[in-house]
């Protein structure tokens, strides 16, 4: 594959005591591409964000990210390598301000020493302020993380992720439990945030895919139904068998 | 300046160790006889243990259950040295084997064992005092966490290493002293230690002490690493994907928790005069497990305070009625968890405030930068942060 692929997943294939929950499996995602992966329960999509974040380890093949092999390195080191990955159920910090959130996953102060003499920065606190007003958060700023609405703490891990930077970022069903304004934002914000870098989706709410999607990759049984642009994949029968048309 | 006080976390913070310190070096010696202040100086090594069960369970959710073995690693090595200078030729000679602690001789061994070499210099026992408990902790720190042991696997694991502890310090009596350890010191580089006046000093320089190991927590606390603490204990794997080596950070808390105990431990062996297995195994450290959960397990000044407050209460009560006094531990410590999650430290910040507002009606609340005194009322087991 040529180097305009950011992520090259070939061959992947991971076994849960015999079950195949990703099998053989191909998928490649350009720079400035926001993929949404959608399919039926089971299908393996957050297994391949597991895959790609490290938190699953792959039984065979090769996932190459900017020619490294993700497959061999540590979850942290996977972050460093640029890869930024939101849980499905918010995982903030929630005992600590946002302002602590965003702050304590800012790059820089990652070791036991430079963590313990770490100095907030005039860039650091300018770098926090764009992020909050980028997740609608900058009112919060100073309040506990706990407190926040089930939207807005979407929206903190989000920023949690963009603080760092990465070149690929993957967000597990972002507008889960979200009200209508709250997806339309969300949308707005997938949209600002794509700019120079990946990010892969997914999701299963079909309108908020139309709002975001460009290409499109359907997931089954741990393979590619189809891939493609919505409108495609919206006519596709095997898709409209398998998923759209429960 | 104000940066520096910041470090510490802020005025109040500093004034809380400020109130400790000023309690225990000036109000206790002024107001209690010698015999007394003695028993105050043995709670107060107990308080080392406390401080760090602060940083590695209170904010790490680290609970370990043997934090007696590095109370006792720190207390042995200071008695180690100790025992050599008691063991001189001279005092020694009605043994087989002159020159070597009594028990060695007692136990027909008749050569100081090779690990026993170093500790006749006293620079080297304050190395090990510290080195020793710091090594044995990363490597139990860095087999667990680098595999991911932790929670409750982690308490029954320590714990079970304070149980081999003891066994194997009382099974080698020629090496260790066996059940009894190590008795009858009497010297520090020539100073008697039993005197008055060194009980005193002993007295004070443990204080010293503890206001140091104090500061070093706040300063850890109100860290970048601090807030990773209580990161790590709420969302640890979002830690992880954040692009921290969790293990590390745990790793690290863990050692600075054991260097305090053992820090503790070798004034103890100073000012109580001996040191032996009892404070090493399961049993001591689950109390001191229990004197941090009643002073509070989110407050490094409550748990000093704690630990010396059911130290104290032991003494009275187990000496009236010692087959009563395990039960109200027992209870006390369920009581705590179940109802004051934050311990004695809880109460009075959630209390003090609203005696206080009582009296000035209507003042507005505290500000925001004293989010220790706020009265806000956190769910129960899910305490909030101290140090915003």
């Amino acid at each position: 594959m040529s180097n305009a692929m950011l992520l090259e997943v070939e061959d992947l294939s991971v076994s849960f005591d015999g079950f195949k929950a990703i099998d053989d499996l191909n998928f490649y995602v350009e720079r400035n591409e926001l993929r949404v992966v959608i399919g039926p329960n089971g299908a393996g999509k957050t297994t391949l964000l597991d895959l790609i974040c490290g938190k699953t380890r792959a039984t065979s093949g090769k996932i190459n990210f900017r020619n490294r092999d993700l497959t061999k390195l540590s979850e942290h080191q996977i972050v460093h390598a640029g890869v930024g990955r939101k849980f499905q159920t918010p995982s903030i910090y929630e005992n600590l301000t946002v302002r602590h959130n965003l702050e304590l996953s800012s790059p820089g102060g990652r070791t036991v020493l430079s963590s313990l003499f770490f100095r907030r920065t005039d860039k650091l606190v300018d770098r926090v302020n764009e992020i909050a007003e980028t997740i609608y958060l900058v009112d919060q700023l100073d309040m506990s993380a706990g407190l926040l609405s089930h939207g807005q703490k979407q929206w903190l891990e989000i920023g949690m992720l963009l603080i760092q930077d990465p070149e690929l970022l993957m967000l597990d069903e972002p507008v889960a439990g979200m009200s209508v304004p709250e997806r339309e934002a969300t949308a707005a914000l997938l949209n600002r945030i794509k700019e120079n870098r990946a990010v892969i989706v997914i999701e299963h709410d079909m309108d908020f895919v139309k709002d975001i999607g460009h290409k499109v990759t359907v997931l089954h049984q741990g393979k590619i139904l189809a891939e493609g642009p919505m409108d495609k994949i919206q006519n596709d029968e095997r898709v409209i068998e398998v998923y759209l048309g429960h | 300046m104000n940066r520096l006080l910041k470090a510490f976390g802020g005025a109040s913070g500093l004034t809380q160790i400020g109130v400790l310190a000023v309690v225990l070096m000036i109000v206790l010696p002024v107001t209690t006889d010698l015999f007394h202040l003695n028993l105050f100086g043995k709670y107060l090594t107990y308080t080392f243990v406390a401080v760090g069960l602060v940083l590695c369970w209170g904010y790490g959710g680290i609970l370990s259950l043997g934090q007696g073995v590095f109370f006792g690693l720190g207390g042995y090595c200071m008695a180690m040295f100790l025992k050599l200078e008691a063991s001189t030729p001279e005092a020694t000679k009605i043994q087989t084997t002159p020159g070597i602690p009594d028990f060695m001789d007692w136990n027909q061994i008749t050569a100081l064992p090779w690990f026993w070499q170093p500790f006749h210099s006293f620079g080297f026992t304050l190395f090990a005092i510290v080195a020793v408990p710091a090594v044995f902790a990363w490597v139990i720190g860095y087999a667990m966490f680098k595999r991911r042991v932790g929670g409750v696997y982690f308490a029954i694991i320590t714990q079970a290493i304070a149980t081999i502890m003891t066994i194997l310090i009382v099974g080698q009596q020629g090496y260790t002293g066996g059940i009894n350890g190590i008795t009858d010191l009497r010297t520090l580089m020539g100073w008697d230690i039993r005197t008055d006046s060194a009980q005193y000093i002993l007295y004070f320089a443990c204080c010293a002490a503890l206001v140091l190991c104090l500061l070093i927590s706040a300063f850890v606390l109100n860290s970048r690493f601090g807030r990773l603490l209580i990161a790590m204990r709420d969302q640890e794997d979002r830690v992880r994907f954040s692009g921290y080596d969790v293990a590390n950070m745990k790793v690290f808390v863990f050692v600075l928790a054991s260097v305090f105990a053992a820090i503790g431990g070798a004034f103890f062996t100073l000012q109580v005069g001996f040191m032996s297995p009892t404070f090493v195994g399961a049993v001591a450290s689950i109390e001191m497990v229990v004197f941090c959960a009643v002073g509070g397990r989110l407050s490094v000044v409550g748990a000093a305070v704690g630990a010396f407050a059911v130290s104290w209460a032991k003494t009275n009560l187990s000496d009236s009625f010692p087959q009563v006094w395990p039960v109200v531990m027992g209870a006390l410590f369920i009581g705590v968890v179940m109802f004051f999650p934050r311990g004695m430290a809880g109460l009075v910040a959630d209390y003090l405030p609203r005696l206080w507002r009582k009296r000035a009606t209507r003042k507005p609340a505290a500000p925001a930068g004293t989010a220790v005194s706020s009265t806000r009322k956190p769910p129960a087991g899910a305490p909030q942060e101290q140090h915003s």
